[in-house]
């Protein structure tokens, strides 16, 4: 399990990067971020890029930053960094509580948010995560910058937008209102691996009903995004057991399941359900 | 005053293995290089079935670095792995060939090999060579009608039978029968380092070497010797760490048998590591079987007769360990219960998966599950409790020993000592059993899905016959204990040295204990099938009693007392009431040096060799209890309370005895919730990482409490010493699927393991219905 | 295409310069280039943990970074724990509590307690068993290295 050979390239700015991506990207080049999706699947060498192009010199793209009512988050900024986070309000709680479900510690201090959004992997939670708040992907090339809603950069089972000469130097998560209420639940077989679904959930209330819901799935698709059947369900409810058992079995029955050998279309509908009840249920 | 030496024994004293442990300073197979050393790297077939038509290997052979590459035909006088217990002409032609030839049975077998430089470049070689390959069905499921295997050959190569009595007239004089389709799922030791082999040729010495070895060592060097036409003076293992074994580490694999004649042919050390990807295709799997079994009962739930027809999945080819985990099952199945009838038969079934062989408690783990879930069937039938249903058929402590027409591991079953009721008895009290039920009762009102499970089991050790150990006291003191056993890193050096310093009267940090050397001593019995203990423990103490003995004859000597006076204390001699002077261990070996005048008639040296020999194997024998409690919208299983109570005869660091059990419990864990190897319909492997083959974490892992009896010493050795090595293990299986069973209502749904959240899910939803 | 790059790995504070490809793994060359075998390399694809490493602190996994990353980081292993005879308190709290058997996880585990308690020592419990399932051990069933990282966490705090 050793990588097959390629060629290391630092480059320590942006436009740095983006030069080589422009030349090296059509010959197989790629982003090297935390490498905690890209190096293992090198090992087994189901992906052998013949140049790496090492992201984790650029000191303008470790930057977190809140402000204008936007998060944005650098392509080197860690899983790690939402763990402690200092991020201010309901998107900084939603933050810490959904980063907790990633993977382990020694892979959060490596992983990074972007990495995980370019990878796209039906399970990741920051995939959800960009699906629930309509996040957008800032995309550079030398051909210019490109801003993608997450509802668009998703395309199927770690198929995104992403051309093969762009690099993701951002991932702008617009942010909650301070009274808004935030549930995420997931299930997998043993804690920290990627989640069979996932639910994340989030509403405010006014005058005592549900408004601006949102409510994504995660995992059981091909890629995350928001179910408006369930939020519709939610819209102008009081918060309470007939709502959200409503919205779960609204999202249940608006899924489409994925099928693999451990889990059913049937079992993963059925997850869905219940996660998104008990995300409903524990949001706060 | 009279002077009191130090007990060592039953002592939870610390590791003598761990301070280069937790220092970085160990020896495992990876750390072994030598000078000069080639790097392999095994080209695997990535079909389950087909025949080999050709292979071209030039575009490997030409990378730099690339020293040679070889297939069947560079290695055509090789025979096949042979059993480790010698030939066997039924079952030879179902070998495993070093290196395909013609055909490929399962995805992951062996069909090249590359010797490179560096292990990439190795890697980037083996990439290169290419297979033409004619895809031919795979089996997968050893329960179907048998197939050809080749011309001539079935697919079930034999069938192994056990039993006694007369189990038709049983089922016909019965009150009641139950029946059930039992299946235990394909899972294995997966121990944390991979296995490893380095060959080294040194042709000075005419001597070939395998570093990295494991478990046997000694029987392994003779196989090895065979297989190359060498004598056993010229092959020698070494072993060194070990990063777990579990039954899997440690046989002869192709790759062991590869490094060896590279280093030869090539003239070069050959390194082979293997990396987690080959490691879940290529080393012994286990477990996979599947019973359908039949139980008569009297009107009172006592057992009159058990019919078991099973399927052994063995996989593609049979290795080193012929058919002894199905005889095992067969010849332990009936457990702690009288069984007045009894017949099975093993279907040993080959498939295109990858070889089995044992794990951890072999035989026993799937048949403790199969048994036990037939002991709650049946108490469901006749409306007894599980309890009353065990009590009422458990082998009573007059009985003992209990002789079994059975054979388990060439064993005639003589189950030793054991007061069973005794520790179902103490575990119930232990765990407070009425409460639980109580509790369980109420809480499954209230809506909850909560079940208790109980299994009983009976454990082996110590297999026989004999094994030997020479202790050597130098004259600095220390004392050295050269044994043919094997370390796995169950703690094999501490209870050695424990029991060599309680015999001999010295601290046990002063004895050094070697094992796993050829080189060192002629005979081992390696460490497997809990044996180490037992047997190397009891020849230390009869060659450190030895010793003593003699220690104290010269001492008699010098000191001017009879010997009868004397004691050893600490490492010294002197007067068992204190008085007078006293000699060190180290000043009476060099009293006893050849050229030492004082030494008088006695032969040289402060050292003696000391064998034991066991008529049979001792049964250690065990109850665990669980709680559990399930996620009716998940399907999650989460085990609340466990408990395991094993009865080990006597123990000497009860620290490592607790080890042992709490380890092997979360090993059984694993194999009841979360591990499988699975594989497609193409037999193609699906479980060929850490992130598809679920093995627990700390996460997953519930406070385990352990009740550790030494109510039955053994009768078959001094010491009194039963294994603790698999009993932890051993009816993990059994026990969480009965208290999951429970769970979901006591109706007998759960009929295999792993238990996946699906399946408990679905069957939770189809009660609803 | 085989281009080597020369690189300075400080391990344990001492400089060591190797030749490497930019393909080897940290772990390889720590073990292979520079000779420390004490970082154990247990599946190569960054879940079973044996190969944790601090870099510049931080436990990582040194089979997914590359050593060509690691150039100009301190980087701590399991050698580099005791202080002359002197063994870390997480080394002998593992020692005491029977935490190892086999000991071929344990260099791992030790490098990701001692890394995480020394950014927060007042990890609670839960937090401890979390931290802990990173990395996996066939061998002890957790309970033992639980308890002794529970207990080194003490003597770290008592010692700092
Ligand atoms: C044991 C284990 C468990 C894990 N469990 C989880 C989990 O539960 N949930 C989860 O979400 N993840 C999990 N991961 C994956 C982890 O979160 C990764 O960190 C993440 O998926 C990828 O981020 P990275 O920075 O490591 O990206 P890399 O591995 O460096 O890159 C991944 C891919 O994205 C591309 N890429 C990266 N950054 C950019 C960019 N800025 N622009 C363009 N392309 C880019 C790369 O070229 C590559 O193709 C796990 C990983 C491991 C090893
Ligand atoms: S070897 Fe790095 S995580 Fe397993
Ligand atoms: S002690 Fe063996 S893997 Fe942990």
């Amino acid at each position: 399990m050793k990588p097959a050979s390629f060629s290391y390239h630092v480059p320590t700015s942006v436009d740095e990067a983006v030069a080589l991506l422009a030349e090296l990207g059509p010959q197989d080049g790629r982003i090297l971020a935390g490498g905690q999706s890209l190096v293992p699947t090198m090992a087994f060498r189901m992906a052998r890029p013949t140049h790496l192009i090492d992201i984790n010199g650029i000191a303008e793209l470790a930057r977190l930053t809140a402000g204008g009512g936007i998060v944005t988050v650098g392509a080197c900024v860690r899983h790690a960094a939402f763990d402690s986070g200092t991020l201010p309000g309901a998107t900084g709680a939603l933050l810490r509580k959904v980063v907790q479900n990633i993977a382990h510690y020694p892979i959060r201090t490596r992983g990074t948010f972007c990495g995980s959004v370019a990878n796209a992997d039906p399970a990741s939670e920051w995939c959800c995560v960009m699906a629930a708040l309509d996040g957008v992907a800032v995309l550079r090339s030398q051909r210019g910058t490109r801003r993608v809603p997450a509802a668009e950069f998703y395309q199927g089972v770690m198929a995104t937008a992403l051309d093969e000469d762009e690099l993701l130097v951002a991932a702008e998560l617009p942010m909650l209102a301070d009274d808004t209420r935030t549930g995420f639940v997931e299930f997998s077989r043993r804690k920290g691996d990627f989640a069979i679904a996932m639910a994340l959930v989030a509403y405010r209330l006014e005058g005592g009903v549900i408004v601006e819901p949102r409510v994504a799935i995660g995992g059981a698709e091909p890629h995350a995004r928001r179910i408006a059947e369930a939020e519709d369900v939610l819209s102008g409810q009081a918060p309470g057991a007939a709502a959200f058992v409503a919205a779960a079995e609204a999202a249940s029955a608006a899924v489409d399941p994925m099928e693999d050998i451990n889990n059913t279309a049937a079992y993963r509908r059925g997850l869905v359900r219940t996660l998104t009840q008990r995300a409903l249920e524990s949001a706060e | 005053m009279t002077v009191k030496p130090t007990s060592w024994i039953g002592a939870s004293v610390e590791r003598l293995e761990d301070k280069p442990l937790v220092t970085g300073r160990g020896r495992f197979a990876g750390d072994v290089s030598f000078p000069h050393q080639l790097h392999m790297r095994m080209v695997r077939s990535s079909y389950a079935h087909g025949r080999l038509k050709a292979i071209d290997v030039t575009e490997a052979r030409a990378v730099p670095g690339v020293v040679a590459v070889w297939t069947a035909d560079d290695i055509a006088d090789l025979p096949p792995i042979d059993f480790r217990e010698g030939p066997n002409e039924k079952l030879a032609p179902f070998r495993q060939s070093v290196l395909a030839k013609d055909v490929v049975r399962y995805a992951g077998e062996p069909v090249a090999a590359v010797f490179a430089t560096d292990p990439y470049v190795a890697e980037d070689a083996a990439e290169l060579v290419t297979m033409d390959v004619d895809e031919l069905d795979a089996v997968i499921d050893a329960s179907l009608p048998a197939s050809e295997f080749a011309a001539g050959l079935t697919t079930e190569p034999t069938i192994c039978r056990q039993g006694y009595g007369d189990i038709a007239a049983a089922f016909k004089g019965a009150a009641a029968i139950v029946e059930m389709d039992l299946s235990v799922g394909r899972h294995s030791g997966v121990p944390l380092e991979t296995r490893g082999a380095i060959g080294r040729y040194d042709a000075a010495r005419d001597v070939l070497e395998l570093h990295g070895a494991a478990k046997v060592p000694h029987k392994n060097r003779e196989s090895l010797a065979r297989m190359f036409g060498r004598s056993t003076a010229g092959v020698h293992l070494y072993e060194g760490h070990v990063g777990g074994g579990f039954g899997v580490r440690g046989e002869i694999y192709p790759e062991d048998v590869l490094v060896l004649v590279a280093a030869m042919r090539l003239g070069r050390p050959v390194k082979w590591l293997e990396d987690r990807r080959e490691h879940m295709i290529a080393a012994n799997h286990s477990r996979q079987q599947r019973h359908c079994i039949r139980a008569a009962v009297d009107a009172e739930g006592r057992l009159i007769g058990i019919d078991d027809d099973f399927f052994h999945d063995q996989g593609a080819y049979i290795r080193t360990h012929g058919t002894r985990v199905a005889d095992t099952a067969c010849g332990i199945l009936p457990g702690p219960y009288r069984l007045p009838h009894y017949r099975v038969n093993a279907h040993f079934r080959l498939t295109n998966k990858t070889p089995a062989a044992t794990y951890r408690s072999p035989g026993r783990y799937e048949t403790n599950f199969v048994r036990e879930r037939l002991m709650d069937a049946i108490a469901r039938k006749l409306g007894l409790s599980r309890i009353e249903v065990r009590r009422r058929n458990l082998i009573s402590p007059d009985e003992m020993p209990y002789e079994r027409p059975l054979v388990a591991l060439g064993d005639e079953v003589v189950l030793d000592s054991g007061d069973y009721e005794g520790l179902l008895n103490k575990a119930l009290e232990r765990c407070q059993w009425d409460r639980l039920e109580r509790e369980v009762a109420e809480r499954r009102k209230a809506g909850e899905y909560v079940g208790l499970g109980l299994a009983m089991y009976v454990e082996k050790s110590g297999l026989g016959p004999t094994d030997g150990a020479r202790v050597n006291v130098h004259t600095n003191g220390e004392v050295e204990v050269i044994t043919g056993g094997a370390s796995v890193g169950q703690g094999f050096e501490t209870v050695i040295a424990q029991v060599c310093a309680e015999t001999l009267g010295v601290d046990y940090k002063r004895v050094r204990v070697i094992h796993g050397r050829t080189d060192r001593i002629e005979y081992g019995i390696g460490a497997h099938a809990t044996r180490a203990t037992v047997m190397t423990a009891n020849a230390t103490a009869v060659a450190a009693g030895k010793v003593r003995v003699k220690a104290l004859d010269m001492a008699a000597q010098l000191l001017q007392t009879d010997a009868g006076q004397l004691t050893i204390v600490n490492g010294s001699v002197m007067r068992t009431d204190g008085a007078g002077a006293s000699i060190d261990l180290g000043d009476l070996a060099h009293h006893l040096r050849p050229v030492s005048p004082t030494r008088g008639e006695r032969d040289p040296g402060l050292a003696a060799e000391g064998w034991f020999t066991t008529a049979h194997m001792t049964y250690p024998y065990g109850v665990q209890i669980a709680l559990v409690r399930i996620d009716p919208s998940t399907g999650g299983v989460d085990i609340e309370k466990m408990l395991i109570a094993f009865d080990v005869g006597r123990s000497i660091n009860p620290m490592l005895v607790r080890g042992q059990l709490v380890g092997g419990f979360v090993q059984g864990l694993g194999g009841a919730l979360f591990e499988e190897f699975q594989y497609d319909e193409r037999g193609q492997p699906l479980s060929v990482t850490f992130a598809d083959y679920l093995m627990p974490t700390a996460h997953e892992v519930p406070e385990v409490d352990i009740l550790v009896t030494e109510d039955a010493p053994s009768s078959c050795n001094p010491l009194g010493i039963k294994g603790a090595g698999e009993g932890g293990v051993a009816a993990v299986g059994a026990v969480i699927a009965s208290a999951v069973d429970d769970a979901l209502g006591g109706k007998g749904l759960i009929t295999q393991i792993p238990i996946t959240p699906q399946a408990v899910k679905a069957m939770i939803d189809g009660q609803r219905k | 295409m085989t281009e080597r790059r020369e690189i300075t790995l400080t391990i344990n504070g001492t400089a060591h310069k190797v030749t490497v490809e930019p393909r080897r793994t940290l772990a390889d060359v720590i073990r292979d280039d520079c000779g420390q075998t004490g970082t154990h390399i247990g599946c190569e694809h960054g879940v079973c943990g044996a190969c944790t490493v601090l870099v510049d602190n931080e436990p990582v996994r040194s089979c997914l970074m590359f050593a060509v990353q690691a150039e100009g980081r301190s980087i701590r292993t399991v050698e580099g724990l005791q202080q002359g005879e002197q063994l870390h308190p997480m080394q002998e709290a593992f020692m005491r509590h029977h935490a190892l058997q086999c000991g071929f996880c344990t260099p791992g585990f030790l490098m990701l307690a001692v890394g995480a308690l020394e950014k927060r020592p007042d990890l609670n419990d839960e937090e401890l068993v979390d931290i802990l399932s990173s990395n996996l051990c066939r061998c002890t069933g957790y309970e033992n290295i639980i308890k002794a990282v529970r207990a080194a966490a003490a003597d770290m705090k008592a010692r700092a």
